[in-house]
């Protein structure tokens, strides 16, 4: 009972998270893609004046996309075209259930690892997984009965065909180095330090495999410059182009959870999961009575100096626009107050006398954040390399499976091997 | 041509088709983009519109105004120069006699259709009295019906922010 109970509470719990993320995704993506081609970006959707640089507009699309006609083609299959982007949205989420992220959690004398299900083939499990992502493209792309879909579709289907080998591949040299199918020993593993002072990370134990691994993980959630299945200028939208209303919204959030999954794969097979560098359970544990204050300190310092930013442009913006929107920074800077007030609230709860369990949940939290905060980071990663590079022509994506990355993976592979038999 | 392909540098050097390298630099050019516009938000050049209006010349042909006399009297003498220079046939003058015998003539209605006017400023140079001019600098044109488009006397009169000018 208790084990159903901790499991369908870390399942509400992952998936608050993805869910919540996609939004922030979107928003990332529109405001980072604006930066980095010097607009302004979306500013104008908000709720009562509160517009939060942009952060409204996700909502304002959902409830557009609610609100819209589901249109369905004629001549479109119409079991496998409905089931098509539920089967796409439903896998990316399946990936999580082996992805840990966290160490434990002590609740009561008792330890709660923060894995759905630590299976002992879990990178199995993930190769498996992502590679029935595909289908739900290709069922889309085949069930719509129009050639854009279909050759979005079959795009789908090759790139993920030579991309899986190498990724596979890398993943093997992955193997060698830590022994272990299940995540968590992965993860584990790479909380050791090299040499003294390195961090045993996966990046640095297979710096080839981990450029390798990312690149095919690019390819594998048809993100630029591998994009080729959506290709709008050639496909018009490739294999979602007959969808509408929450249809397209549900393959258009599975992109954002894939970007997510990606990133959770990333972060805890080559950068050291939900591992802080130099910071183990037992240095966090031991030293909690430290770190909990300066980090207090450093949130109520934060929160002071965005109160001030947000009072300057306050000051500086008075009756710029003559509506509601003129309280924002105000308000902001009121939110922002009261947050560095509730640090200092917690500061005055004597911090520095944190007893045992206090600790072991700090420890935790912090783990917890430092996975969600690299994953964060890797999301960022794909965003950005999205509005760097241009796509690829198709045959120079093939060139790039086949003939360069496929023979490197392998080349990686044998050597890891030798060195791990011989060392 | 034989077969070669023009483009900017020719053959890649090692380095560059090696990607990686390249690509972070491209990625230091972006981040370095994402960095100034986080910084100096308020120097991006994107006009915020509805609140903000880019600055044109004062030769922008913008909505049409009739001029006026000391008096408050349409400047026009309806000789019909603007409607016959017109090239989308917009202008539509329907000429009276003035109250003041200097004066031969003067509209008793006046009416542009904006949906038709190319906005050409031919009006502007056939009008011998300067009485019909395009300097108001409008020209975020908008309604919800086409009659809207149909502009009176009344209108032209009053098209400007002090309207003698």
């Amino acid at each position: 009972m208790d084990l159903v109970l901790t499991t369908f509470l870390k399942m509400a719990f992952i998936l608050a998270v993805i869910l919540g993320l996609v939004p922030v995704l979107i928003w990332a993506e529109r405001k980072g893609s604006a930066f980095i081609q010097d607009r302004t970006g979306p500013n104008r959707a908000g709720i009562a004046g509160i517009r939060l640089a942009g952060l409204i507009h996700p909502i304002a699309d959902v409830l557009k996309l609610l609100f819209k006609e589901d249109v369905r083609p004629a001549g479109v299959h119409r079991v496998m075209y409905a089931l098509a982007p539920f089967l796409v949205f439903f896998v990316s989420l399946l990936t999580y259930a082996v992805i840990p992220f966290g160490d434990y959690l002590e609740v009561g004398g008792r330890r709660i690892p923060l894995v759905v299900a630590d299976l002992d083939v879990g990178i199995l499990y993930v190769l498996a997984i992502a590679s029935l992502g595909t289908y739900g493209i290709v069922m889309g792309g085949w069930a719509s009965n129009n050639k854009y879909t279909f050759l979005g579709a079959v795009r789908s289907t090759s790139q993920m065909i030579s991309y899986e080998i190498s990724m596979g591949l890398a993943l093997m040299g992955l193997l060698l180095v830590s022994e272990s199918l299940r995540l968590t020993d992965v993860v584990a593993g790479q909380g050791q330090l090299l040499w003294g002072f390195l961090p045993r990370w996966g990046v640095v134990v297979q710096p080839l495999g981990a450029i390798l691994f990312m690149t095919a993980a690019f390819a594998e959630t048809n993100r630029n410059p591998f994009d080729l299945p959506e290709g709008e200028s050639e496909l018009v939208s490739g294999y979602h182009l007959e969808y509408s209303s929450m249809k397209f919204a549900l393959f258009f959030m599975a992109e954002y959870t894939n970007l997510v999954v990606a990133s959770a794969l990333i972060a805890t097979l080559y950068f050291g999961g939900w591992n802080i560098p130099w910071l183990s359970r037992a240095v966090i544990e031991a030293r909690a009575g430290v770190l909990l204050p300066a980090l207090l300190a450093a949130h109520v310092a934060v929160c002071a100096l965005a109160a001030a930013l947000y009072l300057r442009r306050a000051s500086r913006e008075r009756g710029k626009f003559g509506d509601a929107r003129d309280r924002e920074p105000g308000l902001m800077a009121g939110v922002c107050v009261v947050a560095g007030l509730a640090g200092l609230a917690a500061l005055a709860l004597r911090p520095w006398e944190i007893g045992p369990a206090g600790a072991s949940l700090l420890a935790t939290v912090l783990q917890v954040g430092a996975f969600v905060g690299k994953v964060v980071f890797f999301c960022w990663f794909f965003i950005w390399v999205r509005w760097t590079l241009p796509r690829f022509r198709y045959d120079q994506l093939m060139h790039l499976g086949w003939k360069v990355m496929l023979p490197l993976a392998l080349a990686n592979l044998v050597v890891t091997a030798v060195v791990a038999a011989f060392v | 041509m034989n077969g070669k392909v023009h483009g900017y540098g020719g053959k890649m050097t090692l380095w560059e088709r090696l990607y990686l390298g390249e690509i972070f630099r491209g990625l230091g050019i972006t981040i370095r983009h994402v960095i100034r516009n986080l910084l100096h938000t308020g120097d991006m050049p994107t006009v915020q519109y509805p609140e903000e209006h880019r600055a044109y010349s004062p030769r922008f042909r913008g909505r049409h105004r009739l001029m006026k006399r000391e008096d408050g009297t349409p400047r026009c003498v309806a000789c019909m120069m603007c409607s016959t220079a017109c090239p989308a046939d917009c202008i539509h003058i329907v000429a009276e006699e003035h109250p003041d015998p200097a004066i031969e003539k003067a509209p008793a209605s006046f009416e542009i259709d904006l949906l038709r006017c190319v906005y050409c400023g031919l009006c502007e140079e056939a009008c011998p009295c300067d009485a019909i001019r395009m300097d108001t600098g409008i020209y975020d044109l908008a309604a919800d019906s086409r009659e809207k488009f149909w502009v009176d006397k009344e209108f032209l009169l009053n098209n400007t922010t002090d309207g003698t000018r």
